[in-house]
């Protein structure tokens, strides 16, 4: 079943130097993710979850150990090899949404698609029309991110680390800036992508949120100390249905 | 990225600070507008030059005593002066290429007539004088070859020479007296403005050449001898050939120098040439520094553009962007700048310098070449300061970029 695998590190450390004290972040983390899996990474403040979300996201390198993504081995490639990475592997989900100001939603969806080297720049407009209308905003296309709610945001955010059909969906605290209702919202879609068949990771403070996962990792450290699947999976989409608080009015 | 994606991206950053992007142009503005400006007040001042020394006569050809060796003024020159009415005969002979010849001398004195009197240049000259300096009457005849002959005593005025005397009437017929001998005016000559040094062609008599030598200087010796070719393309030959000519009226034997000089309309204007040129390229170099103080303003504006859009560069690595599309993203945005302030600057240059040529009555001259180095040269401007900042982003790491607030 090595085919299955997304995605798999080996021993990877990251030691950050500051001058005389020297950070060990990761001590060491052996991961291995297997195609349609969700997956929460929790832990402390400072475990070293963020550091691993990037290194894993490829925007960042290890100091040590290997890792491997859809069958590509990545530790020692190029800038340029990591950006085409980035570009065709990996959609990346941030807390602070990251998205370009004053650019409407649908030329936000479509920027991946404009470093794209494997010839899908011509499909960009309709690729992001329909990454947008997976995430339910196809009314607000031409909204800019200023114009639009948290939560429609980070919508946005998804659609565009979607549009690339990536090998992996990774988000770092994707709900750390949104009121509860709205991160129920945004877990649920994550959930329904995830029955759709994309493997997910997300970074998470919160166990509640790592309950919608069905495998939770947690950091100690810089080091994994635990590593199981979820017994009892939360259903948020269900939960939407039953919390019925009431609908914001969209802003104008 | 493509080509017309990439001057999209540049375009809506550009567009999304209006006010930032208009400043930073200002400077590219003023500087190329600066630059036209004074490229056109210089080329006006050269066209105007050389329309003065177009007025001079066409294809002129100006034989000097002295060899040009020893700059025209030799001593030997001055002492003993080898140019003759006998030269200026053989060479109205024997040229094939100049068809009119004419032997030249002057002396400076007082004319009284008409309302008053005068100081002035009286010019002894044959009736070539005329054809050779592309000279048209305004009014009456020009003296010709048997009243020269006959050493009459007839003048035709410059044009200043008669306003002073007779104002606005025709002199045409009147008597003046040069040097308490009455002569008679035949003529008036059109006005012929200024000579690239400044002085005034037109405060002139022009006699025959016979009366000038008898009956006012005494002299025998000519200054000068002026000739012309019917066509431009002559002149070097004619030139050649009257050198020829000079050589075998003055026995020259083989091994000495010249004792004259032939000179062309051209060499006499590339002194004067030559130093509008220099004028101009001080102008323009003067006005290139404003240009260049517009580009630090871009690179200035471009570093601060990088610094405050580190976060958006993190973005669109993180997304896949490579350092070079980052660097060209910049670099296009820098040149879109300049290139369109390039182009408000060539407008706005030409604008001024017409007004300051109408305020003025400077004459100035822009060329096709002037607008293309301008525009190619603000594009540099852009490409060159927009280097820098361009390539500090491309450098960002991208989780760097990503972390920076
Ligand atoms: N750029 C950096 N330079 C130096 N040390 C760093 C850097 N980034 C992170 N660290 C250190 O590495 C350790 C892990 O940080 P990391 O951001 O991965 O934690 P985290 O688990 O994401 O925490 P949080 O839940 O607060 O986001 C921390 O001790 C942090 O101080
Ligand atoms: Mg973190």
């Amino acid at each position: 079943m090595a085919n299955d695998v997304v995605m798999h590190t080996h021993g990877v450390c990251k030691v950050y130097n500051m001058g005389k004290t020297k950070v060990h972040a990761l001590r060491g983390v052996d991961l291995t993710v297997r195609r349609g899996e969700m997956i929460a990474i929790i832990g402390a403040s400072g475990s070293g979850k963020s550091t691993l979300m990037n290194i894993i996201g490829c925007l960042d390198y290890p100091t040590e150990g290997t890792y491997h993504l859809d069958g590509v081995q990545v530790e020692n490639m190029t800038k340029n090899q990591l950006a085409d990475i980035r570009n065709q592997k990996i959609g990346f989900v941030f807390q602070g949404f990251n998205l370009l100001a004053r650019t409407s939603a649908l030329e936000n969806v479509e920027l991946p698609l404009l470093y794209d080297r494997t010839g899908r720049k011509m499909k960009a407009r309709t690729l992001a029309r329909e990454a947008l209308r997976r995430v339910g905003l196809s009314d607000r296309m031409d909204h800019e991110p200023s114009e639009l709610s948290g939560g429609q945001q980070q919508r946005v955010a998804i659609a565009r680390a979607l549009v690339s059909s990536p090998a992996i969906l990774l988000a770092d605290e994707p709900t750390g800036n949104l009121d509860s209702k709205t991160s129920v919202e945004v877990l649920s879609l994550f959930q329904e992508l995830n029955a759709q068949g994309i493997t997910i990771l997300i970074v998470t403070h919160e166990r509640d949120i790592a309950a919608c996962a069905d495998r939770v990792i947690e950091l100690r450290d810089g080091l994994v100390i635990r590593d199981e699947a979820v017994a009892d999976r939360r259903n948020a989409a269900h939960e939407l249905t039953t919390i019925s608080v009431p609908e914001a009015a969209p802003p104008s | 990225m493509k080509g017309s994606t990439l001057i999209k991206v540049a375009s809506q950053s550009i567009l999304k600070n209006k006010m930032r992007t208009l400043l930073t142009m200002l400077g590219i503005v003023i500087g190329v507008g600066a630059v036209i400006v004074m490229v056109a007040i210089g080329q006006g001042a050269q066209s105007q030059i050389q329309n003065q020394i177009d007025n001079l006569g066409t294809n002129l050809i100006v034989i000097t005593p002295g060899s040009s060796s020893s700059g025209g003024v030799s001593r030997g020159a001055q002492t003993y002066n080898r140019l003759t009415i006998k030269d200026a005969d053989k060479i109205k002979r024997e040229s094939l290429y100049a068809n009119a010849v004419s032997p030249v001398v002057w002396t400076r004195t007082q004319v009284i007539g008409g309302n008053g009197n005068w100081r002035t240049s009286i010019n002894g000259v044959s009736p070539d004088y005329i054809v050779i300096r592309n000279w048209p009457l305004k009014s009456g005849r020009f003296f010709d070859a048997s009243e020269m002959r006959a050493m009459r005593r007839v003048v035709v005025l410059g044009h200043t020479v008669a306003e002073e005397l007779f104002a606005d009437s025709d002199p045409t017929g009147a008597r003046i007296q040069i040097r308490n001998v009455p002569v008679e005016v035949i003529g008036v000559l059109e006005p012929k403005g200024q000579t690239p040094d400044g002085n005034d062609q037109d405060d002139v008599i022009l006699a025959p050449y016979t009366s000038v030598q008898t009956r006012l200087s005494g002299w025998s010796r000519i200054f000068q001898i002026m000739a012309s070719t019917p066509r431009p393309g002559d002149v070097p030959r004619a030139q050649e050939e009257i050198a020829a000519i000079m050589r075998e009226s003055h026995n020259l034997a083989e091994w000495e120098e010249n004792d004259f000089t032939v000179r062309n309309q051209n060499d006499l204007a590339d002194a004067a040439q030559s130093t509008t040129e220099v004028m101009t390229l001080l102008l323009a170099a003067i006005a290139s520094i404003s240009l260049l103080v517009g580009g630090i303003g871009i690179m200035n504006i471009m570093l601060v553009s990088v610094t405050e859009r580190t976060r958006e560069i993190g973005i669109r690595m993180a997304i896949g962007a490579r350092g070079r599309d980052v660097l060209t993203q910049f670099l296009v945005e820098s040149i879109v700048m300049s290139v369109i302030g390039g182009m408000i600057g060539v407008a706005l240059g030409f604008g001024s310098a017409s007004i300051i040529g109408r305020a003025t009555g400077w004459s100035t001259a822009i060329s096709p070449e002037t607008v293309a180095i301008a525009l190619v040269f603000s594009a540099s401007v852009g490409i060159f300061f927009g280097f820098y900042p361009a390539r500090k982003a491309a450098r960002l790491n991208p989780i760097d970029a990503l972390r920076y607030e």
